[in-house]
C-alpha cells in the first residue's frame, strides 16, 4: 500500500519542521517528505489541506482494562478509542487482575494487541509481585517479554527498603522505574484534595504533602540508587517545584501529568459529580495553574491520557463510594491544544508533549516523522470543534467530567505502520 | 473550566424542591422555614396534634445508618402532618448483598412514594439520590456522611432565634470536631446566611477540616479565649472512635480542653444559651451540670425539631413540579 499524504502542513517537532509538506508512505514505512521518490505511484491519496500531519501520539498512560476487568472494558474497544484518539502507541500500567507481574501475561497482552492491528501497546510491568509492595518481580524477564519500564500503578508501596532495592535493581539493568507519588498514609481514604471543597462537600482529603513527601523520598533514594525514574501523575505545584530544581540538580528524572489536570480544579467537583473523582485528585487553582506553567516550561515532560474507563454503574454511587478515573484516549489531542491556546504555547511545542517528549522518556526512537522510520502518524483539523458526547466516543467508558464541552481539535485520520486504522466518520476495521 | 449546573436543590420556579444543604439557600428561603415552623408550633401544643397537610402522601424513612432521634423526629412530624410514614432502616449488610443506593431507590420510587428521608454515611448521597429520582418526589438529607444535616441546621437556627430575637447581633461559637461534623458545616452555612456576623470554631487542629474559614468562620484552638463573650455556645458530639487514636489522645485530655464546664461556661456572656445537637456524651464534651443547667436549651431543640421537620416536609410538598 502506497499513499501520499496531500497539502497539509507538517509539524515533526524532532526536526523543527513546520510547514506545507507532503508524506510519501510505502511498505509501512515514510519514504519520502516533501517531493514524492521517483516511480512513486500512489494507491491512495489522502487530501490533507488544511489539516496537520504529525507523529502518531504516544500516551504513556492508558488502561486497557485487560486481563480481569473487560466489565468495564475492552482491549478492543479501547484501542479503537485510541486510534480515534489519533494515539499509535500507548503504554499500559500493570494494574490489571492478576497484575503485569509474569512473563506470560504480558506476552498474551501484546499477542492480543498486536493481533487488532491498531495502536502498539507498551506494558509497563509490575514493580513487586502482585503490587504487594513486598516482593521484586522478575524484572529481566518480564523486560525480555515486552515490558518497557515498571511500575507500581496505583499501588501502595510503603516499605522504603523494598522501594530503595527495586530501584537498585532495576538500575542494576537500565530499567526506568515508574512512580506515581503519594504517601499512602496521608492518602488514606481521602478522595478529593484536602481544601477548601472537600471541607464544604465533607469528603475525607488527600492533602498535597502526601504527594510532595511521595517525591522527597523518590528524590532521595535516587540519589542513593542511581535509578531513572518517571513520576507519574504529577498534581501539585510543591511537587512541580520539587521536580524543576531535581532536574536542575541533573537527576535522571522525567515526569508527566494527566491531561484533565491541566484544566480542572477542586471547584469543579460541583454537587459532588462522581466524574471528577479521580486519582490523584484535581487539586486547587493554583496547583493546577503550576501544572500548566510546569508543562509550557519543560519541568513537566509529557502530557498523558491517564485514561482509565469506568463502567456506569461503578460511576452512579455516591462520590467517595464510586470509581476513580477518567475516559481520557479521545479528549488527549483536544485537550492537550486547548491548554496550548490557553496558555500561548505555539502548536509544534503542543505536540512535543505528545509525541517526541514521550518518546524520549520511553527511550524510544518514535514520534518522529523521518523517511526510513514506521508510519505511525495523526492528521488533525486544529479547529474543527465538536461537542464531547460520552455515548459518542468509542471507549467502552463514557466517563468524562467533559461531557457537552466544546472542544476544537478533531482527529481524521490515523496510520499504524502505513495502514490507516482510523478514518474519521467511518469505522474501519483493521 | 467550571460546568456547575443549577443550584439542584430548586426546581425551574426557583421553589424548594429538595433540601440537601443549607448551603445556597438564601435567608429568605431559611427564614420562610422558621416562620413556617413556628406556626406548626402550636400544632404539637394541642389535644389534636395533627392536620391533614399532607393526607394521602407517602413518606419514605430511608435510613442507611442508624439513627433514633432524627428519624423519630421525622416520623412525628409526618405523622402530625397526615402523612403515611415508612421507615426502613437499610443496613449494611442489606447493602453488602450487592443492592445499590440506586437499587434500593427505585424500588421505593415504584411503590409510589412521594417523598424520601434520607440518611446515609457516604457525603453526597442525598444529592445523588435526588439527582435520580422522578421530578415528582422530593428528598430530605437527614445527614449524608461528613456533608450536611440540614434540618438539624434549621432546628437550631429556630431555636437561636426563639431565645435570642435576632441574629445580627450575636456571637456563635461551635465547639469539637467539626471535621467529621455534618451538622456544624449545616449550622455555619445557616448561621453566616441568615447574618451573624462572628461565627466561632472552637477545636483542636486536628479535629478542624482544611482551610475552614474559608467558610467564614474564626477559628480558635483556645476554649477560655473562644469562649469569651459569646452569646450561644453549640457543642459538637465527639464520636466513640475518635476519642484515642492520631486525633486524640484520650477523652479525658478531650474533656479537659474542650469540655464545656460551669467555669468555662462562666466566660460567655450571662445570658448565653448551651445547645448540642445530641446524642451527647456527658464528661466528654460536656459536663452534666452544664447539660441540665439554667443555660442549656437542649431539651427545647428537640421540641422545636418537629416543627422545623414538620415545615421542611410542608414546603417541599407545596413546591410545584
Amino acid at each position: 500500500m502506497k499513499i501520499h499524504i496531500r497539502g497539509g502542513r507538517l509539524i515533526d517537532p524532532k526536526s523543527g519542521i513546520d510547514a506545507q509538506r507532503d508524506v510519501f508512505i510505502a511498505a509501512g514505512k515514510v519514504v519520502a517528505i516533501g517531493d514524492a521518490p521517483h516511480d512513486f505511484h500512489a494507491n491512495r491519496v489522502i487530501e490533507a489541506g488544511g489539516l496537520v500531519i504529525c507523529p502518531g501520539l504516544i500516551d504513556l498512560s492508558a488502561r486497557l482494562r485487560e486481563p480481569g476487568f473487560e466489565y468495564m472494558a475492552t482491549l478492543e474497544s479501547e484501542m479503537h478509542a485510541a486510534v480515534a484518539g489519533g494515539v499509535t502507541s500507548l503504554v499500559c500500567p500493570p494494574d490489571t487482575d492478576p497484575p503485569l507481574d509474569e512473563p506470560g501475561l504480558v506476552e498474551m497482552l501484546r499477542h492480543r494487541a498486536r493481533n487488532l492491528h491498531q495502536a502498539r501497546v507498551f506494558p509497563l510491568g509490575a514493580l513487586t509481585q502482585k503490587l504487594e509492595g513486598q516482593r521484586l518481580t522478575e524484572m529481566a524477564e518480564l523486560h525480555d517479554a515486552g515490558c518497557i519500564a515498571f511500575s507500581q500503578a496505583d499501588a501502595p508501596l510503603t516499605d522504603s527498603n523494598v522501594l530503595l532495592r527495586a530501584m537498585q535493581y532495576a538500575s542494576t539493568f537500565g530499567f526506568t522505574v515508574w512512580l506515581r507519588p503519594q504517601d499512602s498514609f496521608l492518602a488514606r481514604d481521602g478522595v478529593a484534595h484536602d481544601g477548601e471543597v472537600a471541607s464544604r462537600l465533607g469528603l475525607a482529603g488527600i492533602p498535597a504533602c502526601a504527594e510532595s513527601i511521595a517525591i522527597a523520598r523518590i528524590l532521595l533514594l535516587m540519589k542513593e540508587t542511581g535509578a531513572k525514574v518517571h513520576l507519574c501523575r504529577l498534581s501539585t505545584r510543591d511537587g512541580v517545584d520539587m521536580v524543576r530544581e531535581a532536574k536542575r540538580q541533573g537527576l535522571p528524572l522525567t515526569c508527566d501529568i494527566g491531561v484533565h489536570h491541566a484544566h480542572l480544579s477542586e471547584m469543579d467537583i460541583g454537587y459532588f459529580d462522581s466524574n471528577c473523582h479521580v486519582i490523584p485528585p484535581f487539586r486547587s487553582l493554583r496547583d493546577r495553574d503550576a501544572l500548566r506553567a510546569g508543562l509550557k516550561d519543560g519541568t513537566i515532560d509529557a502530557i498523558c491520557s491517564d485514561h482509565a474507563p469506568v463502567d456506569d454503574d461503578a460511576k452512579l454511587l455516591p462520590f467517595a463510594e464510586s470509581e476513580a478515573g477518567v475516559t481520557g484516549l479521545e479528549l488527549l489531542l483536544p485537550l492537550t491544544l486547548k491548554w496550548a491556546r490557553d496558555m500561548g504555547v505555539e502548536l509544534p511545542q503542543a505536540i512535543a508533549r505528545l509525541t517526541t517528549e514521550p518518546a524520549r522518556v520511553l527511550a524510544l526512537n518514535k514520534g518522529v516523522l523521518a523517511p526510513g522510520l514506521n508510519a505511525d502518524l495523526c492528521i488533525f483539523d486544529p479547529e474543527e470543534c465538536w461537542k464531547v458526547v460520552p455515548r459518542a466516543l468509542r471507549s467502552q467508558g463514557k466517563n468524562t467530567p467533559f461531557q457537552n464541552v466544546e472542544l476544537a481539535g478533531r482527529v481524521k485520520y490515523t496510520l499504524v505502520e502505513g495502514a490507516v486504522v482510523y478514518e474519521a466518520g467511518e469505522a474501519k476495521a483493521s | 473550566m467550571a460546568f456547575l449546573s443549577r443550584n439542584p436543590q430548586l426546581n425551574q420556579h426557583g421553589e424548594l424542591q429538595h433540601l440537601l444543604t443549607i448551603e445556597g439557600l438564601n435567608a429568605g428561603m431559611l427564614r420562610h422555614i422558621l416562620d413556617t415552623a413556628e406556626s406548626f408550633v402550636s400544632v404539637s401544643e394541642r389535644e389534636v396534634k395533627k392536620i391533614p397537610l399532607l393526607r394521602g402522601k407517602s413518606i419514605f424513612n430511608l435510613f442507611f445508618e442508624p439513627s433514633t432521634r432524627t428519624r423519630t423526629t421525622f416520623e412525628i412530624a409526618a405523622k402530625r402532618l397526615s402523612a403515611d410514614v415508612i421507615n426502613l432502616n437499610i443496613n449494611a449488610s442489606s447493602q453488602s448483598k450487592g443492592e445499590t443506593v440506586l437499587d434500593t431507590v427505585d424500588n421505593l420510587a415504584a411503590m409510589q412514594a412521594d417523598m424520601f428521608i434520607v440518611r446515609h454515611g457516604q457525603s453526597g448521597a442525598a444529592h445523588f439520590i435526588a439527582g435520580h429520582v422522578s421530578p415528582h418526589i422530593h428528598v430530605v438529607n437527614a445527614g449524608d456522611g461528613r456533608h450536611a444535616h440540614p434540618t438539624q441546621g434549621l432546628l437550631d437556627m429556630y431555636t437561636i432565634r426563639h431565645f435570642k430575637r435576632e441574629f445580627h447581633n450575636l456571637r456563635v461559637a461551635i465547639v469539637g470536631d467539626v471535621l467529621h461534623s455534618r451538622v456544624a458545616r449545616s449550622q455555619i452555612h445557616a448561621l453566616t446566611t441568615l447574618g451573624v456576623p462572628e461565627v466561632r470554631v472552637i477545636a483542636p487542629k486536628t479535629l478542624l477540616p482544611a482551610q475552614v474559614e474559608r467558610m467564614g468562620v474564626q477559628v480558635y484552638h483556645d476554649m477560655a479565649q473562644g469562649l469569651k463573650d459569646v452569646d450561644v455556645v453549640i457543642m459538637l458530639r465527639l464520636q466513640n472512635e475518635r476519642m484515642r487514636g492520631a486525633l486524640l489522645p484520650s477523652a479525658q485530655e478531650y474533656f479537659k480542653s474542650y469540655g464545656l464546664t460551669q467555669d468555662k461556661l462562666a466566660l460567655a456572656r450571662p445570658d448565653a444559651i448551651v445547645m448540642h445537637p445530641g446524642p451527647m456524651n456527658r464528661g466528654v464534651e460536656i459536663d452534666s451540670d452544664v447539660a441540665d443547667g439554667r443555660q442549656s436549651v437542649i431539651l427545647p431543640q428537640v421540641t422545636f425539631g418537629i416543627a422545623v421537620h414538620m415545615a421542611v416536609m410542608s414546603i417541599l410538598a407545596g413546591s410545584k413540579q
